[in-house]
């Protein structure tokens, strides 16, 4: 484990120390450059400035970069836990008069149209929005700015295909042939955010109401839906550590690289694999926003700025296992070695997606549960 | 006497129906046109499953807790008080963690289809599962509260009746069972409010064909966005709650029976029945509570060896990793948690849950027990915390605590202090109710007596009402330590500060995958059952002055 990291970091200084890469060195990293090029001033002279982000559960950052950001800008950050996206969503609307925090992180493209429609977020033309490509910049009035992506995708348990020599499906079209059948479990869209994001790539997929036929179909086919990703994955997912009874789980295209990482025993390669044919990811996009009324909107300014930073972006992937916006940042290599990553991602505006949610949700139930 | 009553409504009135208040008010102000008819019948059908699995669930609860009550009460043997303990630890554990119990034992590739091939069945997804789930979780409530009152109930009334010529069957049926009336009502409310309001096993035993109230205004909150029908929903919840809770009250004040107490009367199996009797429960109770609850500290210690991704046979091995892994900041995360810093963490929560709730909870049980107009009033709200969705009051905080209370920065919502006080909202009609059956047993004319003799008052508590009260505290302790140690309820949706506990340290690792994630989180699931043994086990063994005196 301990040689592994070794390895992936001396690779990441190979890497970043290659004329063909464009990002600076690791060194250079640890020091925030604004882009005219001057270093960063700290806000003030005296006490640390408080700053008070909000997050999901799943949030997280290294103690390492998170000092040198504090140090650098004389702030103090302080993290609230908030719950799933959706719970840490409401909070953030429903305390918007009297802010708990002064940044949210965590809306994701799904929930991003009802957090904006609340009017939480103050716009904020951060300067390090010219390195994120426009894919990721779904809001013009720049209130909501694109932090790191994730792609859900299928992950299939390697060894059984292998040992079966059964063709991994290619299509979400092969998922309702009889060779697989119940060999898929889902989660329910209703209460699982990465259940939600398969709904909706079958729907940008098929169509309405085709998906409904196709999600008819999967049900006769043996489909197994389970509340969470937790109990689908532990609990139904043959490949994982819980080794259940389905071959195929709807989890993460970053998932494969964490079985490594994360190994019990060393492993050479994934026990996992994604699916990555066109349609078959849905991607997830995660963002951040200062919310109005802060009384600390210049560290709240410099947070933004530190979360679009390569120290930060570069952090993401082995605390968070989601993809850095930032192009530039380089991945560790577990994450080329072991991952595979959709080109053709299945998508749909947020604005539609919160004007159809309730009601996908509901023909979904109806069509698979009932 | 009366007014003794007065800091836990006023405790709840601020921090429960203050919350529970403004944030139905604000989400059902904001828009009514969640009312419509399509609305209103998907809510009477999840009502409808909420009650049925509730009924059946109470019901078989008691099926297994009335016989360990019994065999708790009236019998000595081997390991029980060890075993007692045990029954309780399911209580607090988390609802990822009984699952995964359950599911190392019945799941598809568990020990029971290891040992038993042919007889292949599933577990999860269904009602069963859902209704051994609400057996596991409750049937130590019924222990506690029933067992505690048949233990210090009279004999010399069953001895009578026995004299008089009443068969065994007689007097249990018109001595015994109309004694027990108080404790058992209020052991039965409580399981069923707790049914009633289940959301994790259904989650995630029972899967998404199944739904309660409480599972539909999760789900509509947090998923939906659609805050008026979650708030419409907690409405019905907790007006039902609101009932059950006023029946109680009326009948359960008709049935308080005070007798004279007597010490501890269990005593060895004498009878070749009695002594198959104790055996088999004793069985019973090992194989329903001790296997699942073992099959966590072995999964914590086993690694399955999977051939590199070439998965053929599965190979056991014994490990300390998960353990030792632990102590390891391996990715320098900002919210890595040593295990030791959550379990104190943990701890010190579950402390000041146990005093502020036993410090709130006996001034009002003691009022409650000479009923007046303003007590029978107020009786039926105690009951209301355990029925109302967690999420809804999570929220209610979010709106009522965010402003500072005072001119400096501080803000109740995000300090460390709302989560005992989250948790004692909680604990406290466990606590009360606990106490109040075992306070109206305490005769007057004792006190009188005592009093008549010269005994100070404090003399009288001591020498009367203690006696009579150390074992009902004692468990009223365990209820409220074991409600914190599990993060129920609102606390887990708060804003938590920088303090994680047990259970949050679990869900952390449970939320990426990897072995080494499912081995940590079940080495750190055991940690917190051993905690919960440990703090169960030496408040029961705490031997206050007088306990054995009587």
């Amino acid at each position: 484990m301990k040689k592994l990291l070794l390895l992936t970091a001396f690779c990441l200084l190979l890497a970043s120390c290659a004329p063909q890469a464009t990002a600076p060195s690791p060194i250079e990293m640890e020091v925030v450059v604004t882009p005219a090029g001057q270093t960063v001033q700290p806000l003030s002279a005296g006490e640390p400035v408080p700053l008070t982000v909000m997050t999901h559960d799943s949030f997280a950052i290294s103690e390492s970069v998170l000092a040198a950001f504090e140090q650098s800008n004389n702030i103090k950050v302080t993290f609230l836990a908030s719950g799933d996206t959706g719970a840490a969503l409401n909070k953030a609307i429903l305390s918007k008069d009297a802010p708990l925090a002064d940044v949210l992180y965590g809306v994701d493209n799904t929930f991003l149209s009802r957090a904006l429609d609340a009017g939480i977020f103050e716009p904020y033309e951060s300067p390090a929005l010219v390195n994120v490509p426009a894919e990721f910049r779904l809001d013009a009035e720049k209130r909501a700015i694109p932090v790191d992506y994730g792609d859900v995708c299928i992950n299939y348990d390697k060894a059984f295909f292998a040992k079966n020599e059964l063709a991994v499906p290619q299509t979400l079209g092969d998922l309702i042939l009889p060779e697989y059948n119940g060999m898929l479990v889902v989660e329910n869209p209703a209460t699982s955010s990465p259940g939600l994001a398969f709904l909706l790539a079958t729907i940008a997929h098929f169509g309405e109401p085709g998906y409904l036929d196709f999600w008819r179909s999967l049900r006769a086919n043996g489909l197994v839906v389970v509340n969470d990703w937790n109990t689908a994955y532990y609990t139904n997912f043959s490949a994982s550590s819980g080794r259940g009874s389905q071959t195929m789980v709807v989890s993460y295209a970053t998932s494969p690289a964490a079985e490594v990482i994360f190994a019990d025993v060393q492993l050479e390669q994934s026990p996992t694999a994604s699916i990555v044919g066109p349609d078959t990811c849905f991607r997830q996009i995660e963002f951040v926003g200062i919310l109005a009324g802060t009384r600390q909107r210049a560290a709240a300014e410099r947070f933004v700025d530190f979360m679009l930073s390569l120290s930060f972006q570069e952090d993401v992937p082995l605390q968070m296992f989601v993809l850095p916006v930032d192009p530039l940042a380089i991945l560790p290599d577990s994450f080329y070695q072991f991952n595979e990553y959709p080109t053709e991602p299945a998508a749909l505006a947020p604005d539609v997606i919160a004007a159809n949610r309730e009601r996908w949700i509901q023909e979904w139930t109806d069509a698979v549960l009932r | 006497m009366k007014f003794r009553i007065l800091p836990a409504v006023l405790f709840l009135a601020v921090f429960f129906f203050l919350p529970l208040a403004r944030i139905l008010t604000l989400t059902l102000t904001l828009n009514l046109s969640v009312l419509t008819a399509e609305n209103l019948q998907r809510a009477f059908s999840v009502l409808r499953f909420t009650f049925y699995q509730a009924f059946l669930s109470t019901i078989l609860t008691f099926l297994l807790g009335l016989p360990s009550a019994i065999l708790f009460a009236r019998f000595d043997f081997r390991g029980k008080s060890l075993l007692r303990a045990l029954t309780a630890v399911p209580f607090m554990l988390p609802t990822v963690v009984v699952a995964a119990g359950f599911n190392a034992l019945l799941g598809p590739r568990g020990l029971f289809s290891f040992l038993f091939p042919l007889y292949s069945f599933q577990f999860t997804n269904t009602l069963t599962a859902i209704l051994l789930a609400h057996i596991f979780y409750n049937t130590t409530i019924v222990i506690r509260i029933v067992g505690n009152a048949l233990t210090h109930l009279d004999p010399r009334l069953e001895q009578a009746a026995r004299t008089l010529g009443a068969d065994s069957k007689h007097v249990w049926w018109n001595v015994t069972l109309p004694l027990l009336r108080a404790p058992l009502l209020a052991a039965g409310l409580l399981v069923f409010l707790f049914d009633f309001t289940s959301f994790g096993v259904i989650l995630l035993l029972g899967g998404p064909q199944f739904s309660t109230l409480e599972v539909e205004i999760y789900i509509q909150a947090m998923h939906l966005l659609n805050l008026p029908m979650a708030a419409l929903l907690s409405l019905i919840q907790l007006l039902c709650t609101l009932a059950f809770s006023a029946l109680y009250s009326r009948v359960v004040t008709r049935s308080l029976v005070p007798t004279t107490p007597k010490p501890s009367s269990s005593r060895l199996p004498k009878t070749i029945r009695e002594r198959i009797l104790v055996f088999g429960m004793f069985f019973l109770l090992f194989m329903f509570f001790v296997l699942p609850l073992v099959s966590l500290p072995i999964r914590s210690l086993t690694r399955l060896e999977a051939d590199l991704g070439q998965r053929g046979e599965i190979q056991y091995g014994l490990t300390t990793d998960y353990y030792t892994e632990l102590f390891i900041n391996r990715r320098g995360s900002v919210f890595y948690v040593p295990p030791i810093e959550a379990a104190r963490n943990s701890l010190g929560y579950a402390a000041a849950t146990v005093a502020l709730s036993l410090a709130l909870g006996f001034p009002a049980a003691s009022a409650l027990v000479h009923p007046n107009r303003l007590t029978k009033l107020l009786d039926p709200l105690i009951m209301l915390p355990l029925g109302a969705s967690a999420v809804t009051l999570g929220l209610g905080y979010i709106i009522t605590f965010n402003e500072p209370l005072t001119s400096a920065h501080w803000i109740l919502l995000t300090s460390p202090l709302i989560v005992p006080l989250a948790h004692t909202i909680i604990a406290l009609p466990f606590v009360i109710r606990t106490l109040q059956p075992a306070l109206a047993s305490i005769p007057e004319r004792l006190r009188h007596a005592a009093a008549a003799l010269g005994a100070s008052p404090f003399r009288v508590w001591q020498t009367v009402d203690w006696p009579i009260l150390s074992r009902a505290v004692l468990a009223a302790s365990t209820f409220a330590f074991t409600v914190s140690l599990g993060e129920f309820g609102a606390a887990t949706l708060l804003a938590r500060p920088d303090y994680p506990t047990l259970p949050v340290a679990i869900a952390r690792f449970l939320s990426q995958p990897g072995g080494l994630n499912y081995g940590q989180a079940m080495a750190m699931s055991t940690i917190l059952m051993a905690v919960t043994l440990v703090g169960i086990l030496l408040i029961e063994k705490m031997r206050l002055p007088g306990t054995g005196e009587f």
